[in-house]
């Protein structure tokens, strides 16, 4: 017998544990990205001649392959799930960056002028106005993110089955048991589309004065 | 003993230079088979892309589309396809078109969108056909996003192409997956240098390409 979800106990785990693995393999990595993008963006506003070069160096790490980046790294850190989680991480921070820049500089002069009006320091008026204003663009930079995230974790089995749902392909293949890679793809589609709904959610909650437009 | 080290031992092992698993053979599958994936997506999502947005209809549909196929895994996909079709180059082709598709798609449907109306109103006005407004006014216009979308298709399809080794076939992933296995760390990060090199590769000719091709009162004002 050989259900759906009857998962191989070589990956050591059950369905709903490789799920709970595979979205802290995919989700840390982001929330990483977006610590480290938030002040690396706020410099580029800050300091306008430094967004070419960024923008240059986030487009050249975007293109490399992650595979290749799983790589190079296990002679650092070995098959263990970091090498997954830090290309994962700068591909994140590589889609934020530019997604904060832009939301950021979005923000109307007049906006900012009356904020200093106001009283508000430089970090008050980060912290209140442009963050706030940005959100819409932050949120669609990590939709992008997280989405992707979930789907490249699933190669992470090429490095010593490090790759959550994806461990299931590799099982597939030597059980001959192809429900198993129908699962993880179901699984792993299925999560993505709903961690990107909750994202859009919380734009909506974030953002209450915005019209609600499909989009 | 750092990655430098075994990129030189990789390159300068004359072994890896001749035969079926040559790195000239190996490169030329690995740009077969993604010039083949960026021309089916292509075929696609230009055509379906440029119409759409010319019309302005579909918008909703087509980021739902979009949104879905971005969803799909890769990976999965394609040891799913492997796992139900068997050994070929379908099992290799649907993963890479599925993934290449959304971004030529939304890009080229953003790129018409966003075309400044009073030039598309001007060509109207002077009694053009609707599709030379198409293809002299709005294409472009928009050509360099519309670039930017196939660069980026082209890009995820040079790293996704990679993986098709793990389902026997070639391409560069083989040196990757096969030196994993052998526990041949030289031929690994030998195999991963090249996927990088052909990947930053394909940004630069993307680049000269949009340099020769975007007409500079566009390149201008962008």
């Amino acid at each position: 017998m050989s259900g759906f979800f009857d998962i191989p106990s070589d990956l050591q785990h059950s369905w709903l544990g490789l799920i709970g693995l595979h979205l802290r393999e995919a989700l840390l990595p982001v929330l990483a990205g977006l610590v480290l993008a938030l002040p690396i963006a706020q410099l580029c506003v800050r300091f306008r001649w430094l967004y070419p070069p960024v923008l240059w160096v986030t487009t050249v790490l975007y293109a490399i392959p992650s595979l290749a980046f799983f790589v190079v790294l296990i002679d650092y850190t070995g098959q263990t799930e970091l090498t997954v989680m830090i290309p994962l991480a700068v591909y994140s921070l590589v889609i934020l960056v530019p997604a904060i820049v832009d939301g950021v500089r979005s923000v109307p002069q007049e906006t900012l002028a009356a904020a200093t009006a106001m009283g508000f320091g430089p970090l008050r008026r980060y912290v209140q106005v442009q963050l706030p204003i940005a959100v819409p663009a932050i949120i669609a930079g990590l939709r992008v993110a997280v989405v992707s995230s979930i789907s490249l974790v699933s190669v992470g089995t090429l490095i010593g089955n490090q790759g959550a749902l994806g461990n299931l392909l590799a099982d597939s293949m030597f059980y001959h048991r192809p429900e198993l890679a129908v699962n993880s793809v179901v699984t792993t589609a299925v999560l993505a589309i709903v961690i990107d709904a909750l994202l859009v959610g919380l734009r909506h909650l974030l953002t209450p004065w915005m019209e609600d437009t499909a989009k | 003993m750092n990655v430098l080290n075994f990129i030189n031992a990789f390159f300068s092992d004359s072994a890896h230079w001749k035969g079926y698993d040559g790195i000239p053979t190996r490169l030329w599958e690995h740009i077969l088979y993604s010039l083949v994936a960026l021309g089916i997506a292509a075929g696609i999502g230009l055509p379906v892309g440029l119409l759409t947005g010319h019309t302005g209809r579909g918008g909703n549909a087509l980021s739902l589309i979009a949104t879905a196929a971005r969803a799909l895994p890769s990976f999965g996909l394609l040891v799913l396809m492997f796992v139900v079709l068997g050994l070929g180059l379908l099992p290799v082709m649907i993963p890479l078109v599925v993934l290449a598709v959304p971004p030529i798609l939304v890009t080229t449907y953003e790129a018409v969108r966003s075309v400044d109306p009073s030039p598309v109103d001007a060509a109207r006005g002077m009694g053009m056909h609707e599709s030379r407004i198409l293809l002299q006014v709005e294409l472009p216009v928009a050509l360099p996003l519309i670039l930017s979308g196939l660069r980026s298709a082209a890009i995820q399809i040079v790293s996704t192409a990679t993986i098709a080794a793990y389902v026997s076939l070639g391409g560069l992933g083989r040196y990757i997956v096969d030196g994993l296995y052998q526990r041949d760390y030289e031929k690994v990060v030998g195999g991963a240098t090249l996927v990088a090199v052909l990947a930053l590769a394909t940004l630069g000719l993307f680049w000269a390409v949009g340099r020769l091709a975007v007409s500079p009162g566009v390149r201008r004002s962008n």
